[in-house]
């Protein structure tokens, strides 16, 4: 449905796209994960016409859109920190892209309204943006997007300025949201959890290219290369492949083992080991029981085969 | 996104933006500058341009503009600062009423402050360059503590906290976050000071005496009692020289000293004042700009009930009587006030309000002469207005002496420059984000204008239409050469009065002066009502 072809942005001879290609489909949400400065935001800014590719074209329904003002492209974004219209209420900034559609302003008042529920700021019509919080003013933005009914909706980082709390609670209500009106949606985030919760599929960004684009399995299971091994938090690289933390068996004594253990970290279920191996290696391992390793305990370690990745 | 504009319409509009404040200017400001340079260096009588030049008068009356108007500037910062910081700070009650308050002097009639302060100054200071340096402080305080105040108010006090938790203490943290940051409000409010001094008339004419000439009093002098054009002519050409550079170099200040999108509310910056010693602070600093204000004006009232040797509102009540003093009565003079200033409003708005949203849209150095072309008029003074007015529009085609909008339109000269230093930062300040979100959301360009520009424009607008009332109210430089003597304005009757002797037309005189103060404040008061928290210096 959405095309992005081979598009390149320059800015003062520095590269901030180049040669981008990204095929979205209907209903799909993709997102878009690179650390900042990967060219996420101006890959937007090209799709939404704020940015004139130099080369490269972007297609919608098999349309050309060099020639579309972005005002006639029926392309919604969400803006990182927002860009409401702090001389207008709630109301007056998700009526906004209705009003310029000249709709009847009963029917702009029924869909305010709906849209204010579907993100759970009901009664706020009336209510000033600066007077609300950071999530409030997130969920009017995206109401305001959504309202006009765009073809593609893109949102740039909108959790970006949150708390983590806040964060994961409004990341569980976008996955809701976006099944519940079926959006075509492009996310920019730079957060790895974000990226893999809500997208259908993951395009990985550095440095103004595409690195990889797939299922959130697909790119866990078999990363494009070293560097977004480590990005994913796969540490254990070692000619040209990679060790799974869950495949590093690690055993408390039995023997005099091969390995000390350096480090023992909590996440939530989950306890990340790393060991020092006599080798002269490290690795990383998970595991998942209750009792675990201290540091300083000596340990004998094993690989299981079958948690070792290539790298093309 | 440019390329997407309809070009036609697009390029009307900057025509018009650029073409209407221009031909405005090329008529009424450039035209009658030409007249004065033609008959002041054209053939004929008196001495050469050059000799003018050369003389060592000139040379004095130079030296003395420059560095009475830069003392008179610093004098001006630090009278105003410590309520600038106060209003910057901190939320009191009637905070609002302070901000209004404090502009009454910059509106009052120079002629009204200067008799003020003879009022009230011990007799050896009354005449000469400390009364002339203090009724310029006391004139132009309001310009400092707005301007200076209104952004402080915006500034983000968690940088200088940042700066406090890298180790910075209370003076380090003030030098080298908040000054630096103060910077662009503190250049620009110093730049209207400076000008305002250098062009000061009314203040050094009265309390300089023949002793203490500027630039000003002197083409005055030249013009009127020794009634040598060219001495005029030339020295005007020397007085817009000297403001032009002025203004140049403060344009590039400005440009470099901008600061986009750090500035946040005033409601998550100001805070109240808690320890004592806070509360202390404002108090002293309010007290004192009180005092500081309130004394000469307190003069002015009780002059104006000073009749027959006790108190009485005998003057008042002479308002509405005629007077040998003018060809109407007083109250007229009200009236004709109130008129006028509403039609220079209205030009100052229309004119200026095209200028800023021309001046707002690009940056390429064609607009910023266009941006220092308009303030020109602030420095060419109200006194070679109105002269070279008197001078140019005596004769058919262009005889419009009695035209009844000749005085409007001088005003609004005066007005105008304000009004697009008023609305220009405003329009400059909204997020280019705010524009693309409009865009995308299905507004055409001219919608997109008229949805995020207009709007938040119009509020500064308003704002600027009170300053432009104000200012055209107190008036008094070109008006006095203008206004026809059956229609006087309030400054032009108080002039009149003052010139006549006898207790009675003092005492009418102040009450003008105390009506005309009544009436500004109101209208500033109101202004205060309407503006926006968010945006606007002023």
């Amino acid at each position: 449905m959405l095309q992005v072809e081979h598009v390149t942005v320059r800015f003062d001879g520095r590269t901030a796209l180049d040669d981008v290609t990204l095929d979205v489909g209907d209903g799909e949400v993709v997102t878009v994960l690179g650390p900042s400065g990967s060219g996420k935001t101006t890959l937007l800014r090209v799709i939404a016409g704020l940015q004139r590719p130099d080369q490269g074209r972007v297609v919608l329904d098999g349309r050309d859109l060099a020639s579309v003002p972005p005002h006639r492209r029926g392309i919604g974004l969400v803006f990182q920190d927002h860009a409401l219209f702090h001389h207008r209420d709630v109301a007056g900034n998700v009526a906004f892209g209705l009003r310029m559609r000249n709709e009847p302003a009963a029917a702009i008042g029924r869909r305010v309204r709906d849209m204010l529920e579907l993100v759970g700021l009901s009664g706020f019509e009336d209510r000033s943006v600066a007077t609300l919080s950071g999530g409030e003013q997130q969920r009017v933005a995206l109401a305001r997007a959504l309202a006009p009914g765009p073809r593609v909706l893109l949102l740039d980082e909108p959790l970006g300025s949150l708390d983590r709390r806040l964060r994961d609670r409004l990341l569980d209500d976008l996955a809701r949201l976006f099944a519940e009106v079926q959006v075509t949606a492009i996310y920019v985030t730079h957060d790895q959890a974000e990226a893999f919760a809500l997208g259908d599929r993951v395009a990985v960004m550095r440095t103004g290219r595409l690195v990889q684009v797939g299922t959130p399995d697909a790119i866990w299971a078999q990363p494009a290369d070293a560097d977004l091994a480590h990005f994913l938090g796969l540490r254990n690289v070692r000619d040209g492949s990679v060790v799974r933390p869950e495949a590093v068996l690690v055993r408390v004594g039995g023997g005099d083992g091969n390995g000390v253990v350096l480090a023992a970290i909590r996440q939530g279920p989950t306890v990340r080991l790393v060991v020092s191996l006599d080798s002269g290696e490290t690795l990383e391992a998970l595991v998942t029981s209750l009792e675990h390793p201290e540091p300083g305990d000596r340990v004998s370690v094993e690989i299981d085969p079958a948690g070792i990745v290539e790298l093309p | 996104m440019d390329r997407h504009r309809d070009p036609l319409s697009a390029r009307a509009w900057r025509a018009v933006g650029y073409g209407v404040p221009l031909a405005f200017l090329a008529f009424f400001f450039v035209f009658p500058l030409a007249e004065i340079v033609r008959r002041g260096l054209g053939s004929g009588g008196g001495e050469s341009p050059w000799s003018v030049l050369t003389d060592s008068d000139t040379r004095q009356v130079l030296w003395f503009t420059v560095w009475q108007a830069v003392a008179s500037t610093a004098l001006t910062i630090l009278v105003a600062f410590p309520a600038a910081y106060v209003l910057g700070r901190y939320e009191f009650r009637g905070r609002s009423a302070v901000r209004a308050l404090v502009t009454v002097p910059f509106v009052l009639p120079t002629v009204v402050v200067a008799l003020a302060f003879l009022a009230i100054l011990p007799e050896g200071l009354q005449r000469g360059w400390a009364a002339i340096l203090i009724a310029h402080a006391f004139f132009n305080v309001a310009v400092v503590v707005r301007v200076v105040g209104t952004f402080w108010a915006r500034l983000d006090p968690r940088v200088s906290e940042a700066a406090a938790t890298l180790g910075a203490g209370p003076w380090r943290r003030f030098r080298e976050v908040t000054l630096p940051l103060l910077a662009p409000a503190l250049s620009s409010a110093a730049a209207i000071v400076f000008l305002f001094s250098f062009t000061s008339f009314g203040i050094v004419l009265i309390l300089g005496g023949p002793a203490y000439a500027t630039l000003e009093t002197e083409i005055y002098n030249q013009a009127v009692r020794v009634f040598d054009l060219r001495a005029a002519a030339v020295l005007s050409l020397v007085q817009l020289t000297c403001v032009a550079l002025a203004v140049l170099a403060t344009t590039r200040l400005e440009a470099r000293l901008a600061i986009r999108g750090q500035l946040r509310s005033e409601r998550d910056v100001l805070r109240r004042a808690r320890t004592l010693g806070e509360k202390l602070v404002v108090l002293a600093s309010l007290g004192g700009l009180a005092l500081f204000l309130g004394l000469p004006l307190a003069a002015l009232v009780e002059r104006s009930l000073a009749v027959g040797g006790g108190h009485s509102l005998a003057a008042y009540r002479a308002l509405t009587k005629p007077t040998a003093a003018l060809l109407a009565t007083p109250w007229e003079a009200v009236l004709n006030s109130l008129v006028y200033a509403t039609g220079a409003t209205v030009i100052a708005v229309v004119v200026g309000g095209l200028a800023a949203f021309a001046i707002a849209r690009s940056s390429r150095w064609s607009t910023r002469l266009f941006d220092g072309l308009l303030m020109l008029p602030l420095g060419a003074s109200a006194v070679m207005l109105g002269f070279g007015f008197v001078i140019t529009f005596d004769r058919a085609p262009v005889d419009f002496r009695s035209a009844p909008w000749i005085v409007p339109v001088a005003q609004a000269l005066v007005a105008i420059p304000f009004v697009v230093r008023i609305v220009v930062p405003t329009l400059r300040a909204i997020d280019e984000r705010q524009r693309e979100a409009a865009a995308l959301l299905g507004a055409p360009p001219r919608r997109v204008w008229r949805e995020i520009d207009l709007p938040i424009a119009l509020r500064a607008l308003a704002v600027a239409a009170g300053f432009a009332f104000a200012i055209s109210l107190g008036e008094f430089g070109a008006t006095v050469f203008l206004a026809r003597p059956d229609r006087p304005t309030l400054p032009v009757a108080i002039f009149r009065f003052l010139g006549r002797p006898g207790e009675l037309n003092a005492a009418e005189a102040y009450a003008l002066a105390v009506v005309l103060m009544v009436v500004t404040a109101v209208s500033v008061f109101l202004v205060e009502r309407i503006r926006v928290r968010r945006l606007g210096w002023f």
